[in-house]
């Protein structure tokens, strides 16, 4: 790796600690890499509770600091679920993964920390990934009898909803979402580099035709 | 012998059953929106479920579509008593993936600016909990000290609340001198005064310690579990600072002492914030002392835009400053997840990054999300009462919370 110019936070340097781990965990980490200083292990979906408990009880990864779901439409099973957990005795952070699909539930882990419970529901709730054992699976952050996965990348940043207090109902009504105008999408990526489409008339050059 | 038992009051067929009710989503004591259904078995707390997301903003959603310095600002906004500590972990993960370095200068002034942050934050968290608890006047009190501190922040970056002034290389603008020896005359004369003045008030109030010693003891065990983080866990007597332990920035250098309670009651949490607001201001005096002349951002034009006066006259400049503010820079394909001590505790940010000029995901670490999962083991056995005093002493503010 080259060298750390950046002044981020310096945890325990992380020498030996991928060869270490995947040793460890043996079958259950499918791959293991260090990038940018972070530890990151993929870990197969049935085994991540085996994992997260032997790195828990016999590696010192004694909180889960963080669940954070990421959209990868393109993939097959287009979740991944990524646990952050901190080691305050080796002063150590690791990061592990599982990819999960809309219909395959990955195994709860609120067995091994209690605060997992609400992370998990988060997940849940901005994405859909179901967990399979929380004992309370409700959404947590959107509204009462909100439809859909809000983070999900197809879900519309408009969302499809809107409410309003009516004052002849005397209460707060759900309206679909009315725009004034178009919601401004502003692309600022040069066209020279980056951007994947076709810039209004620069077909005429390719194509040729009159 | 024989027993004959006494007659209940009752009639017989009336059952008494817990009483639930409804605590928020507006109240006082509720830090912002926060709907708590308890239920009680008289004055006793049986079960709490607290229902956070009532200022959900899609925070995350919403960077996913800028570019990373427009989703800058956000930060500020998440936890609204501390902006700067919020800005800190976002400016840090992006320099992370861009491996980018940070002028001297420029760090010590983040750091000086954080633990005025740190200040601040604190000043309204000990108000408002000794206020939840029965107390006015040491609220108003500490609320001039964090009027000064607004006022700093405004004199550094034009906004008094959401300074949006740490950026991805530094920090946006330097700071007049004059503002550098007001800190310093600040925190040597008046600082200690009205603070030792109001904590003279509160710390040895008999009132104030019937309602938080032996409030919420949380084991060791419990607060490793729980995710706790900051003041919560070092209440709980684990001697953990990532200012401390993972240094960042110039917190390497700094010379200052991690309080820890002995207790991990209610009263604990607060005196480590007491104790964290004097090491504050050791720091930043330290920075003061120590801060050396030079640029405040990074010089690479590829990541901070350039001087004003520079743009007048280089071409290079100019090209760099339009770039900046329209596509912005580029971070490498990547992701971190960098975490900080903000004054509430461990605030991460997890940043995917696909290579282009928007963050592909951006999940923030909330403080108060962990901690307010704990309230109902907290406060089970507790008087309802004391519900205000263990929400006030996790200092919650829901713009953080529900992002």
């Amino acid at each position: 790796m080259s060298k750390v110019l950046h002044s981020a936070p310096r945890c325990a340097p992380n020498d030996g600690v991928v060869d270490a781990l995947t040793k460890a965990l043996g079958k259950l980490a499918i791959s293991a890499r260090e990038e940018h200083g972070e530890v990151v292990i993929t870990v197969a979906r049935e085994g991540i509770v085996d994992a997260l408990k032997l790195l828990r009880d016999k590696h010192e990864y004694q909180q889960l600091m963080e669940m954070a779901g990421v959209d990868y439409p393109d993939r097959a099973e287009r979740f991944e679920v990524v646990y952050m957990l901190l080691s305050v005795t080796k002063n150590h952070r690791l990061l592990v993964k599982v990819s999960a699909a809309e219909d395959t539930p990955v195994p709860s882990v609120t067995g091994l920390w209690p605060n997992a419970g609400w992370l998990e529901r988060e997940v849940f709730d901005m994405y859909g990934v179901v967990f399979d054992g929380n004992p309370d699976l409700r959404r947590i952050l959107t509204d009462y009898g909100f439809e859909g996965h809000p983070f999900r990348k197809d879900f519309p940043l408009t969302g499809y909803v809107e409410l309003r207090y009516s004052h002849e109902e005397q209460r707060v009504v759900y309206e679909p979402v009315k725009l004034a105008q178009d919601l401004r999408q502003f692309d600022f990526l040069s066209p020279w580099e980056g951007a994947d489409y076709v810039l209004p008339g620069d077909e005429k050059a390719e194509g040729g035709k009159a | 012998m024989s027993f004959t038992l006494e007659q209940s009051p009752t009639t017989g067929d009336e059952v008494i059953t817990n009483y639930t009710i409804n605590f928020g989503p507006q109240h006082p004591a509720a830090h912002g929106v926060l709907r708590m259904v308890l239920e009680l078995d008289g004055e006793i707390i049986e079960r709490v479920d607290p229902h956070v997301g009532l200022l959900h903003r899609g925070t995350e959603k919403l960077i996913e579509n800028k570019t990373y310095l427009q989703a800058l600002p956000y930060f500020d906004r998440l936890d609204y008593c501390s902006p700067l500590g919020m800005e800190h972990s976002y400016v840090l993960a992006i320099e992370k993936l861009l491996n980018v370095e940070v002028p001297l200068r420029g760090q010590y002034l983040r750091v000086l600016f954080a633990e005025l942050t740190r200040i601040c934050n604190h000043m309204l968290n000990m108000g408002s909990h000794v206020m939840d608890v029965g107390a006015m006047t040491p609220n108003l009190w500490l609320f001039e000290i964090r009027e000064d501190c607004l006022n700093f922040f405004e004199r550094a970056s034009g906004a008094r609340m959401h300074s949006a002034w740490f950026r991805p290389g530094g920090v946006h603008q330097d700071v007049p001198q004059a503002l550098l020896d007001d800190l310093g005359a600040w925190l040597d004369d008046r600082l200690p005064r009205l603070f030792e003045d109001a904590m003279s008030l509160v710390i040895d109030n008999r009132i104030f310690k019937q309602r938080n010693v032996d409030i919420a003891k949380v084991s060791k065990e419990d607060a490793l579990a729980w995710g706790f983080s900051g003041p919560m866990i070092r209440a709980a007597g684990i001697p953990w600072d990532i200012r401390k332990a993972q240094p960042y920035d110039v917190y390497d250098r700094m010379d200052f002492e991690v309080p820890v309670g002995t207790n991990s009651d209610c009263y604990d949490r607060f005196m480590v914030r007491v104790e964290e607001v004097r090491q504050s201001a050791r720091i930043m005096k330290q920075c003061l002392r120590d801060m050396p002349s030079g640029p405040v951002a990074s010089t690479d034009g590829k990541v901070s835009p350039p001087k004003r006066a520079e743009m007048k006259q280089s071409m290079e400049s100019l090209i760099h400053h339009f770039k900046l503010y329209t596509e912005g820079f580029h971070v490498p394909a990547g992701e971190v997840y960098v975490a900080t001590e903000s004054p509430k505790g461990e605030f991460g940010v997890y940043l995917v990054s696909d290579g282009s000029n928007k963050p592909y995901r951006c999940k923030i670490r909330p403080t108060a999300f962990s901690h307010l999962q704990a309230m109902d083991f907290m406060c089970k056995g507790h008087m309802l009462p004391d519900a205000t005093a263990i929400l006030g002493a996790i200092d919650v503010v829901f713009g953080e919370c529900d992002r």
